[in-house]
């Protein structure tokens, strides 16, 4: 009796198969979680590292802090300016992005659509020391009549109160620069999700007699919305973590003001590590990794609540 | 207010490829006019036509005339999108706008006509237009929720609640039971034969017992050959159109003897 003849095992009806398929399930799925669970532990790590590093210099010397007396008074103008200059850059930023990217996905003709989507995303292949150079020597060369003129007319509003900076190297100029690197990645994102807009709910809008803008308010913008908020929150993180574009284009002093176009202007978090690392004391560094930490912290909560209201107001429409 | 539509000697294009040709008919006003034929061959196309929908797509053309009530659709001083206001549509699939409540779903075009609505007249609006579409005793206690919970049988109904809430001319229907069960679909028919009344209805259908039971005139829409454009083979009162066809095709594909 030869091995073919044999009656078929339970095996052979087909529902439990002898193939291994389960192997390529869990070879995947192993990587899946090994990726998971890695990047969960740099980020642990680095919060690990800037602790240790960093909580000894919370209470330090009254010195140690110059020309502020505490950590706090020390660490606040630096979170206000990079609060200040990453605002600056989301405000021109997004209204822009926003606009390119319905551009793109929505009324550009397809053959104009993709060059332009290109040229975007190559913004994001220049080095940010680039950007560095060019804002400080040359868009402050050249914006500095602009600020002088906002001044004249709007000096009222404690925003443009100056005197206006003669270089040009201001905070408003640094914002600049931050809102041309936060420009392609929100503006990736932008366009993606409104491109992906379910054509039925763009019809639904356009049968009703929507103009294109209507049907980009009735059906693209409340379905891309919790899309647009996390290509706002990708560009606010590099807006609040660029370090040399901010270092190139600022004289900076540890201030807190409004005025966005005077020679005194507050440095950014990263910009004064960028600026000061190099020439200090082991305690000062501790200092600035200290405020490392808080930049990290608070990247972190403004992330989790953008999520929380994206998610809230989807959690809302999905009962 | 319910309007006849005469087509004579339309076109239509996408591109430089043809994909509907010649066709004339005339849907008279208050009727069910029904267009079937196998997919592919230009019935939703040539509906989409009637209310300048087909050209969202790019390069989508048409020659020929479509004349509603003495005004041409295609007349270049013609803005589509005010064709659009006066020819309501029903997809497919039903297509409610996810982030908004039942209430505002209905009121969405009256909204986009731009008119200042007060609290009452748009209360109005809401309960006239929801029992036209047979879903206000449904839906009465729950205006606020999101129209994305209904059923599926119920989204349709609320989209034709919002079609009809602007009073259309006509209203265009694409196949508005293909995603239903049976039940809904019954419900979808009995709402099409009271709607009648009121407005000029054009449906596209794939089930041929419905064409038989809502519509008063049928067209059969087929393709001349494999890769040549759709053309209307018959166009007939539906009770002719399913006992004594004119044309061999028509009753060879109501019969089922092709494909």
């Amino acid at each position: 009796m030869s091995a073919t003849q044999t009656p078929p095992k339970a095996d052979d009806t087909g529902l439990t198969s002898s193939r291994p398929h389960g192997r390529g399930d869990r070879v995947f799925r192993g990587i899946a979680v090994a990726s998971g669970l890695v990047i969960m532990l740099a980020l642990a790590g680095v919060f690990v590292f800037l602790a240790i590093e960093g909580l000894p210099a919370v209470s330090l010397d009254a010195g140690a802090y110059e020309p502020a007396t505490s950590f706090l008074g020390y660490v606040g103008p630096l979170v206000f300016g990079t609060v200040l200059a990453a605002l600056i850059a989301l405000l021109v930023a997004v209204p822009f992005a926003i606009g390119i990217a319905l551009f793109i996905s929505h009324y550009a003709p397809r053959r104009l659509a993709a060059p332009v989507a290109y040229l975007i995303d190559l913004l994001a292949a220049v080095p940010s020391v680039v950007y560095g150079l060019w804002g400080g020597r040359e868009l402050a060369k050249n914006i500095a009549g602009f600020q002088s003129w906002l001044h004249d007319w709007f000096g009222w509003l404690p925003f443009f109160a100056g005197p206006p900076s003669a270089s040009g190297r201001t905070i408003l100029t640094a914002g600049l620069v931050l809102a041309i690197m936060v420009l392609p990645i929100t503006t990736a994102i932008c366009r993606e999700v409104f491109a992906r807009t379910p054509r039925l709910n763009e019809e639904a809008a356009l049968a009703l007699g929507a103009t294109r803008w209507e049907m980009v308010r009735y059906a693209v913008f409340p379905y891309a919305r919790s899309g647009m908020i996390s290509g706002v929150m990708l560009g606010l993180g590099r807006a609040l973590g660029e370090t040399m574009a901010v270092a190139m284009v600022l004289s900076a002093s540890p201030i807190v003001t409004l005025n966005l176009i005077s020679t005194e202007n507050p440095a950014t978090i990263a910009s004064n590590i960028a600026v000061n690392y190099a020439e200090s004391t082991p305690e000062q560094q501790a200092l600035l990794i200290a405020t490392g930490l808080v930049l990290f912290a608070f990247t972190f909560g403004v992330n989790f609540l953008a999520r929380y209201v994206a998610g809230r107001s989807d959690r809302r429409m999905a009962k | 207010m319910a309007k006849s539509i005469d087509v004579s000697d339309l076109d239509i294009y996408y591109g430089d490829f043809l994909a509907v040709q010649g066709v004339s008919m005339t849907i008279r006003a208050k009727s069910v006019t029904a267009f079937i034929g196998p997919s592919g061959c230009g019935k939703s196309t040539f509906l989409r036509s009637l209310n300048r929908m087909h050209e969202v797509i790019p390069g989508a053309r048409v020659e020929g005339k479509v004349v509603v009530d003495g005004q041409s659709l295609y007349d270049p001083s013609v803005d589509p999108v005010a064709v659009r206001r006066q020819i309501g549509m029903v997809f497919q699939r039903p297509n409610p706008f996810p982030t908004m409540s039942i209430y505002e779903n209905v009121l969405a075009g009256n909204r986009l006509n731009s008119k200042k609505l007060k609290k009452s007249e748009a209360d109005d609006i809401v309960e006239r237009s929801l029992k036209g579409a047979n879903l206000w005793n449904e839906v009465k206690d729950r205006l606020g929720k999101p129209g994305m919970g209904l059923s599926g049988g119920q989204q349709q109904r609320l989209c034709i609640a919002r079609a009809i809430a602007v009073q259309p001319q006509v209203l265009l229907m694409d196949e508005p039971c293909s995603a239903l069960d049976p039940i809904s679909t019954s419900a979808i028919e009995d709402l099409i034969h009271e709607l009648k009344s009121e407005y000029t209805i054009v449906i596209v259908t794939h089930n041929m017992q419905q064409a038989a039971r809502v519509s008063d005139d049928t067209g059969f829409f087929n393709l001349k050959a494999a890769g040549q454009p759709g053309h209307l083979v018959e166009f007939n009162p539906t009770k002719k159109m399913f006992t004594s066809p004119d044309n061999e095709a028509t009753e060879a594909y109501i019969s089922g003897r092709f494909g």
